[in-house]
C-alpha cells in the first residue's frame, strides 16, 4: 500500500498541532475572563482620583500644576507602546505599531520630534529597528501586570514631560471592544484633560498636608501610572482574546486539513483492497 | 443618610477594591501623623505614609488594611483612600526609573539581532522537547 503510510503520519502530526492550539485556545479564554475582571477592578480607583483631581483645581484655581497646562509649541511628543510579550495573536500587535507609527508620522509632519517608551518584548523588537529614541522599556509584566513594575517606566516619561524634553505624552494600547474586536487606541496623558468634574455644586476648599501643589502633583502622577495600569490590563485581555480567536481557526483549520486527509487515506486503502482483490480473483480465474 | 454617626469609606488602590462600607471612625496614616476621622469631619486632603488604616465599623469591628502609601480624602460625610500598592519613595521611584532607561538602552545596543536569535533557538529547543514528550506519552498509552 504505498502512500497510505505516509498519510497516516501526516493525520497524526496534524492531530498533534491540533491537540496543541486547542489547548492554547482554552488557556487563553480563562485567562482573558480573568483579565477582564481585573479590567473591572481598576475603574473604581481612576474614578475616585478622576473625581478628587476635579475637586483639587477647582479649590486651587491659582496653582497651574505643570501636569495639567497646556504647551504652545510642541517640539517632541512621547509616546508609550502597551504591547505583548508573546506572538500567536493573531493581527493584534501589529495593528497597534501601525498605529503608532501612524501618530509619530502625523507628529513629525508638523516639525516635532518623537521619543518613545515600550511595554512589551513584541513592542522592542519592532520599534529597535526604526530610528528613534526609546526612552524606557518594560518586558515580561506577565499576565498579571502590577503598577509598581510600571512605575519606574512612566516616570521616564513623566520626568522627560517636568523637564520639558516632552511637550506631549501619548498612551497607544489594544483597547478591548469585545471577544471578537480589539482595535488600538490612542489617549493623551499629557497634558491631562478630561478632568472636569461634573458641575460641582457645593464649593469649599481642603486642609491639606502637606501644601495643595505637591499633593496635586503627586496624585496627578498617580493618576497616570494608574492609566498606564489601565492600559497593561486591557492589552491582556486584548492579547488573550485575540489568541483565543486565532487559535480557534487554526485548531479549525487543523479539524479540516485531518478531514480531507482521511478521505484520501480511505480512497487510497480502498484502492489497494480493491487492486489485492482483483489480482486475487483474476489469479484464481487463471487456474 | 444612612445613619447620621456614620461615615462612608471607600478604600481603592489601582488593581481593585479594598474596602467599601460605612464606619464610625476611621484612623490613617497622613504624612504628617496618624489622623483619626468621625463623621462631619472637616474637608481634608492628605498624603498618606505607608502604614495600616484602621475602620470602625458600625457594628464595632475594626478592621485592619495596610496602605503602602496613597492619598486620604476627607468630605464631611464621605472617606475615600486611594491607596499605592507599591512601597513608595523618592529613591525607590527614581532606582526603577533608572532600571527601565537602561533596559532600553541595553535593547537598543543590541541591534545585530542576537537576542532575537538567541530566542527563536530557545523556543525552537523547547518546541522539540515538547514534541519529544508528546511522543513518548503516545508511546506509553498505545
Amino acid at each position: 500500500m504505498p502512500g497510505t503510510k505516509e498519510i497516516r503520519a501526516k493525520i497524526t502530526s496534524v492531530k498533534n498541532t491540533q491537540k496543541i492550539t486547542k489547548a492554547m485556545q482554552m488557556v487563553a479564554t480563562s485567562k482573558m475572563r480573568r483579565a477582564q475582571e481585573r479590567m473591572r477592578a481598576a475603574r473604581p480607583y481612576a474614578e475616585k482620583m478622576r473625581n478628587v483631581i476635579g475637586h483639587l483645581t477647582q479649590a486651587n484655581p491659582d496653582y497651574r500644576s505643570p501636569y495639567l497646562q497646556g504647551r504652545e509649541t510642541v517640539a517632541n511628543v512621547g509616546i508609550i507602546v502597551v504591547s505583548t510579550d508573546r506572538g500567536l495573536a493573531g493581527g493584534l500587535n501589529a495593528n497597534v505599531f501601525k498605529q503608532t507609527l501612524f501618530l509619530m508620522r502625523e507628529w513629525q509632519a508638523k516639525g516635532a520630534g518623537v521619543k518613545l517608551c515600550v511595554v512589551g518584548a513584541k513592542g522592542m523588537a519592532f520599534f529597535r529597528r526604526l530610528d528613534v529614541p526609546i526612552l524606557a522599556h518594560v518586558t515580561h509584566l506577565g499576565d498579571r501586570p502590577h503598577v509598581k513594575d510600571l512605575i519606574g517606566t512612566v516616570k521616564v516619561m513623566l520626568d522627560a514631560y517636568r523637564a520639558g524634553e516632552l511637550d506631549r505624552l501619548f498612551l497607544v494600547n489594544a483597547e478591548f471592544v469585545n471577544t471578537m474586536t480589539q482595535k488600538p487606541s490612542v489617549t493623551q496623558l499629557l497634558p491631562a484633560q478630561s478632568l472636569d468634574t461634573e458641575a460641582l455644586q457645593e464649593h469649599w476648599d481642603y486642609l491639606y498636608e502637606p501644601e495643595a501643589a505637591q499633593i496635586l502633583d503627586d496624585l496627578l502622577m498617580r493618576y497616570i501610572e494608574s492609566q498606564v495600569y489601565r492600559a497593561a490590563v486591557e492589552n491582556v485581555a486584548s492579547e488573550m482574546a485575540a489568541r483565543m480567536v486565532a487559535m480557534k481557526a487554526a485548531s479549525d483549520n487543523a479539524g479540516k486539513l485531518i478531514g480531507e486527509m482521511q478521505l484520501i487515506y480511505n480512497k487510497a486503502r480502498q484502492a489497494a483492497i480493491t487492486k489485492e482483490l482483483s489480482e486475487i480473483v483474476s489469479g484464481a480465474a487463471a487456474v | 443618610m444612612a445613619e447620621p454617626h456614620t461615615i462612608q469609606v471607600d478604600i481603592v488602590s489601582a488593581e481593585g477594591e479594598i474596602f467599601s462600607g460605612r464606619a464610625t471612625m476611621v484612623v490613617a496614616p497622613a504624612s504628617q501623623g496618624d489622623i483619626g476621622v468621625a463623621p462631619r469631619h472637616a474637608p481634608l486632603l492628605s498624603m498618606l505614609k505607608p502604614g495600616e488604616v484602621r475602620v470602625h465599623t458600625p457594628d464595632g469591628a475594626e478592621h485592619f488594611f495596610f496602605v503602602g502609601g496613597g492619598a486620604i480624602e476627607v468630605q464631611p460625610n464621605k472617606v475615600t483612600v486611594l491607596a499605592d500598592t507599591a512601597m513608595r519613595a523618592k529613591d525607590i521611584d527614581e532606582a526603577a526609573a533608572l532600571a527601565a532607561k537602561q533596559r532600553a538602552e541595553e535593547a537598543l545596543k543590541d541591534r545585530s539581532g542576537h537576542i532575537t536569535q538567541a530566542e527563536a533557538l530557545a523556543e525552537l529547543a523547547r518546541a522539540a522537547a515538547q514534541l519529544k514528550i508528546i511522543a513518548r506519552l503516545r508511546k506509553m498509552h498505545s
